[in-house]
């Protein structure tokens, strides 16, 4: 026998919800098969089955949300992938499987559903779980997975009571929230979606963790808008996506990438990782939050390449289609905050990346140019935030130079392709 | 202080109010000579036969008499013997008296109180047990009172009498000599509206009107032996009810019984729970449960007919037990 448990679908997913189980007890898996939908704050996935075999019992219904690591599925018969098998991701991989009881028990119809209370984490896991309202809420307003608490409740469910008792002895759990601002009339009360949480993990890690220190350089894109004016139409009629800004900076952050390797990092614990690919993270704002899907080894990409590797994946994390390997990876992150209008912004650094860039909005200035005459030329400001820990001012400043370099380069004769 | 009886609490709020305004009246079925459970006994004597009157056995002609008299000025106090027999009536308070303010664009109001003895648990049988509430409640225009205690049934007389429209002003008759507490003098106002914690307690909410407010706090009282506090709610009005403090006793406990006598279908409490539902939601830890009459067409006479009948305070703490272990 077999164990199934929730992956840990990225590196800040702390529990996933299961949203459908593509296989019922008894069905024959095959190894890859999938098995499970499971839904986390970034994305959807299909879990592919890493056993062949049956499976005996679904230890957690659907629509549940459990903690990483949480069996989800017993397989008997199992047939593990052997150990060099290329496992769907490795980070899908799951743990070796439970040591087989002393006897197993033969897998009949009736033998397996026996099998699921037994494994199951909780209390009373037999009965699915049901959070009340009060119990919901308080729970999330507090940061308390209800699933750790041991129900008082009929065929133990958690009470409110009981989130009350936690809440007050409790685990220094994330800081209390101001004592539950008391709401006001006319007030709305939100409570946070899981991936308002895990941005707000997220942010609140890197600020914690990472001396920002912040730079910004003017740039005169007047070159850059002029090319892409005269080739954005005809761009547009070919290739069926506009030609961004984005992809031009895309197109020469990767280049000064290239240049200053340190800036292509991560800082992982006390190990610094200069990384061999350039993927860049694109913050995209979505209905709920904010994700920052991944273009992977965008330095092989032309200016058009990175246009339409942009826009798909921009649109895909707007629809929630991403795949959950495009929001990994990442050694770079670009945040186009100029599409509000803004001409200055400090972005946070996206853990555990090192730096992070921002492109401001293009306005058109006055500008001193070279003869000592005044110009209208088209101006650009680009903010680099970086951890101090890992980059001094020097190289951040020169990384960000290069990018200006490159960018005012941008003329009619630019390749696209 | 002594205890008084609701009953005589009752007849001391008409004695005051008919002394301080003379445009008050009373009238209705043997008013004059007392009334079935002698509410009105001596107020002829003291305020003689052109204020305090006998009416036929008619209840749309008085009442729609006491209608003409509030817009002409007067403050009518009118009997209805039985709320059973209030029937009769009905066109007049939904079609005249409950409309008159909205259609007149605020030109004419009623400032009429039709006070009425309601319930079982007496042997009134099928035409002198019933309850009535939610019938009037369901319509807007007309305020409805239910008071449980002697000082809350006098001082929401005076309230009653005061307000510019129609009150419907509800006396369980089980209660009239049952209960007796201290009325404090001088008199706290109560507004219409206005609910009130009887019992405080944090593990189940019991929300009940008239003399269900008695039974729910025998509950509680019980079920505080067995380790379950239990906060007791006197809804005193239903039309308004009073949201707020609804709401509060639910984020007090997250677990809620509402408990009437009326029928269980179209019960207020069917709209207490729409209100928790709609404004509650996120504070509450169980099901709504609801302790009410049953569905049948009326309470027989026999003493077993009424126990099934009437809600007392053994199933309203079952059902509180049950919610407490939820």
């Amino acid at each position: 026998m077999a164990t199934l448990t929730m992956p840990q679908l990225g590196e800040t997913v702390t529990e996933g919800t299961v949203l459908r189980w593509l296989k019922q007890p008894n069905d024959h898996i095959d190894l890859d098969e999938p098995l499970v939908e499971i839904d986390t704050e970034k994305v959807n996935v299909e879990i592919p089955s890493p056993f062949a075999g049956t499976l005996a019992a679904i230890l957690v219904p659907e629509g549940e949300t459990v903690p990483v690591g949480t069996p989800l599925a017993e397989i008997a018969g199992a047939e593990e992938a052997a150990p060099a098998a290329p496992a769907p991701t490795a980070k899908l991989a799951p743990k070796p499987a439970a040591p087989p009881p002393p006897q197993a028990p033969p897998i009949t119809s009736k033998a397996a559903p026996k099998t699921a209370p037994k494994t199951a984490v909780r209390p009373g896991g037999d009965r699915p779980r049901v959070l009340s309202p009060v119990v919901a809420r308080l729970a999330a307003e507090h940061g308390i997975d209800p699933a750790t608490l041991a129900g008082t409740g009929a065929g133990g469910r958690v009470t409110k009571k009981d989130v009350l008792a936690a809440i007050e002895t409790g685990p220094a759990a994330a800081p209390a929230p101001a004592p539950a601002a008391a709401q006001r009339a006319g007030d709305v009360a939100t409570p946070l979606s899981p991936m308002r949480r895990a941005i707000a993990e997220h942010m609140l890690r890197s600020k914690r963790s990472a001396p920002h220190a912040w730079l910004v350089i003017e740039t005169d894109v007047t070159g850059l808008v002029r090319a892409r004016q005269a080739l954005k139409d005809s761009f547009r009629e070919r290739e069926g996506v506009d030609l961004s800004y984005l992809a031009f900076v895309s197109k020469v952050v990767t280049q000064a990438l290239r240049d200053f390797p340190p800036i292509n990092s991560t800082w992982d614990g006390d190990q610094l990782y200069e990384r061999g690919d350039v993927n860049l993270g694109f913050a995209v704002d979505v209905p709920d939050g904010l994700i920052v899907p991944v273009v992977k080894q965008a330095d092989r990409m032309s200016v058009a390449a990175l246009a339409h590797a942009i826009a798909d994946v921009a649109a895909r994390a707007r629809a929630g289609r991403l795949k959950l390997d495009e929001v990994q990876g990442g050694t770079f992150t670009i945040d186009n905050t100029g599409t509000f209008g803004t001409t200055l912004s400090a972005p946070i650094i996206n853990q555990p990346q090192v730096a992070i860039l921002t492109t401001e909005a293009i306005v058109k200035r006055p500008v001193v140019v070279d003869d000592d005459a005044i110009a209208v030329r088209s101006m650009q400001n680009l903010c680099c935030s970086f951890d101090h820990r890992a980059l001094d001012g020097a190289i951040a400043a020169r990384f960000t130079a290069r990018v200006k370099a490159l960018l005012e380069a941008i003329g009619p004769d630019t390749a696209i392709y | 202080m002594t205890a008084v009886s609701i009953a005589d609490a009752i007849r001391s709020a008409h004695q005051e109010i008919m002394r301080a305004d003379e445009r008050v009246i009373l009238l209705g079925e043997d008013v004059e000579t007392g009334g079935v459970f002698r509410i009105t006994e001596g107020l002829l004597d003291e305020f003689g036969p052109q204020r305090v009157f006998d009416t036929p056995l008619a209840e749309s002609g008085f009442v729609g008499a006491a209608i003409g008299a509030a817009l002409a000025g007067m403050r009518p106090i009118v009997e209805i013997q039985f709320v059973d027999f209030i029937l009769p009536a009905i066109n007049q308070l939904i079609s005249e008296a409950a409309k008159m303010r909205y259609r007149s664009i605020g030109e004419w109001s009623v400032p009429m109180v039709v006070r009425s003895p309601y319930g079982g648990g007496v042997h009134g049988g099928l035409y002198h047990s019933q309850c009535f509430e939610a019938l009037f409640a369901h319509v807007p225009g007309l305020k409805v009172v239910m008071p449980a205690t002697p000082a809350d049934a006098k001082a929401l007389l005076h309230t009653a009498v005061a307000d510019p429209d129609p009150v419907i002003f509800l006396e369980h008759k089980r209660s009239y000599r049952l209960i007796k507490d201290e009325v404090p003098e001088p008199l706290p106002e109560v507004p219409i509206g206005k609910a009130i914690v009887r019992r405080d307690g944090d593990d189940v909410a019991i929300i009940a009107t008239g003399l269900m407010v008695h039974e729910s706090l025998a509950a509680a009282e019980q079920l505080a032996g067995e380790g379950v506090d239990c906060l007791v709610l006197d809804l005193r009005s239903i039309a308004p009810l009073d949201r707020d403090a609804i709401i509060d006793a639910v984020q007090r406990t997250g677990k809620v019984v509402i408990t009437h006598e009326d029928h269980l279908t179209g019960g207020i409490a069917g709209e207490v729970a729409a209100i928790i539902a709609a404004d509650a939601f996120e504070h509450l830890d169980g099901p709504i449960k609801r302790v009410a009459g049953p569905d049948v067409p009326a309470m027989g006479y026999h003493p077993n007919f009424e126990k099934a009948f009437i809600p007392d305070a053994e199933r309203i703490a079952a059902a509180a037990r049950d919610l407490a272990a939820y």
